[in-house]
């Protein structure tokens, strides 16, 4: 057993809360971060009656594929859709131009309706409009969407930008629906931020975490 | 050159084995912290590549009972030649050869740009029947310079020696006819010899551009 123990502080290194112990890329020192395997969470925003949640950071060359998670989004308004839009830059207007597609799953309480099928109308083609990731949500106290967006290699200069999403929906109309859609972006220019919103008034409630895939 | 240096019992913190150590929350001490449960194994980069090819064992690549979950994924793998569908196979013999049996099922929603034409349809001709062939992710992906194909294939537990192996994967295409096209495949190698090898390919030709890669899922 040692006598004498290295205590936190005595480590050439700033301390930081939670942080694992790291040399540094020369490696000739130490340094603080995360060891968090090859998913690493960089940004976690949480709504709160938010007309917007925008990730402005952190989207750049550092991973090839970045993934949203979306927990318990709530809308304040009944029967509206949750949609996101990209950007390049540090351009705010989120009207890039995609092509998509978008299919579901449904399933009501009542146990009187279910389907698959191709979800016309809720598409794009060579569009520039915010893209419905999930419609028509419930404001219940208990409704919500759930699922997770992942966008590949948002940094390419060669390539369009590839999109996938699941979620799951807590329907307006008591059902569950169980949406999938994905499409490119059609621009060889990088992406750099990422936004989403209700397609009317506010989200409510709910947080969105964004991850870099290493 | 240090004249002495610290043994691992000489840190304010119980050690654990495999574990790595950190500033508790308070950052007024040390504690043990675990790395997160997707661990990246491999990365391959086509580059005129006629195949990519994750062996267990060859090349720091791991594909075998140390993870009962395996992920890989493709980002803008990009066609030499137009119209050709990004394929894989496993192997039970490291390798030597990608021909398992296997029997799956494809489906796929796909719009074009001009918005004429949308659909969500099985894919009779892109699944197997205990076939040993190639199985497609999708078909057609163009070779334009700005079209590729990017998603993931999950392959569960190949190391067993009582089940079949099943797999599961989606991704997204720039089909050649300027259709985004969103593709998914299931299915099973029918063996209960272990899968210790995973092939990607081009139905023709080469993969002129694209990012493989192989991360393993802890299960503890």
């Amino acid at each position: 057993m040692a006598l004498s123990k290295v205590d936190y502080n005595s480590l050439n290194v700033t301390a930081a809360a939670s942080k694992a112990l790291k040399w540094n890329s020369t490696p000739n020192g130490f340094e603080t971060g995360d060891i968090a395997g090859s998913m690493v969470l960089l940004e976690t925003q949480t709504a709160s009656s938010d007309d917007t949640l925008s990730f402005t950071s952190n989207i750049d060359s550092t991973y090839k594929e970045y993934v949203f998670k979306f927990f318990d989004i709530h809308p304040e308004t009944n029967n509206v859709d949750f949609t996101f839009q990209v950007d390049t830059g540090t351009n705010t207007s989120y009207n890039q131009t995609m092509t998509t597609t978008s299919f579901r799953a449904l399933h009501d309480e009542a146990d009187t309706a279910t389907a698959l099928n191709y979800d016309t109308g809720r598409d794009q083609a060579q569009g520039t409009a915010f893209h419905i990731l999930g419609h028509e949500i419930g404001n219940g106290n208990d409704e919500s969407i759930n699922g997770e967006l992942t966008i590949f290699s948002p940094s390419s200069d060669t390539f369009v930008k590839h999109f996938i999403a699941a979620v799951n929906i807590y329907a307006a109309s008591d059902m569950s629906e169980n949406k999938y859609t994905a499409g490119y972006v059609n621009t060889t220019t990088a992406l750099t931020r990422v936004q989403f919103k209700m397609s009317s008034d506010a989200i409510e409630a709910g947080t969105i975490k964004l991850y870099g895939i290493t | 050159m240090a004249l002495t240096k610290y043994n691992y019992n000489s840190f304010d913190v119980t050690p654990v084995a495999s574990k790595a150590m950190g500033f508790n929350s308070g950052a007024n001490g040390l504690t043990t912290v675990t790395e997160g449960s997707m661990v990246l194994i491999k990365t391959l980069t086509a580059s005129s590549s006629a195949t990519i090819s994750f062996v267990d064992g060859t090349s720091d690549v791991v594909l075998d009972n140390t993870y009962p979950t395996y992920l890989f994924k493709f980002v803008n793998a990009h066609p030499e030649t137009n119209s050709v569908d990004l394929q894989f196979n496993g192997s039970s013999d490291t390798g030597s050869n990608y021909n398992v049996a296997k029997t799956t099922t494809a489906f796929q929603a796909y719009q074009n740009e001009a918005g004429t034409a949308t659909s969500l349809m099985y894919e009779p001709s892109q699944d197997i029947a205990q076939g040993t062939g190639f199985q497609g992710f999708f078909s057609y992906v163009g070779n334009d310079n700005d079209q590729a194909a990017s998603g993931e294939l999950w392959l569960f537990n190949p190391s067993s020696t009582t089940f079949v192996k099943h797999f599961i994967s989606v991704c997204n295409v720039a089909e050649q006819g300027d259709v985004t096209k969103h593709c998914f495949r299931g299915g099973y190698f029918n063996t209960t010899s272990v899968i210790d090898a995973i092939q990607f390919k081009m139905s023709s030709d080469a993969i002129d551009a694209g990012t493989f890669k192989l991360y393993g899922i802890k299960d503890s």
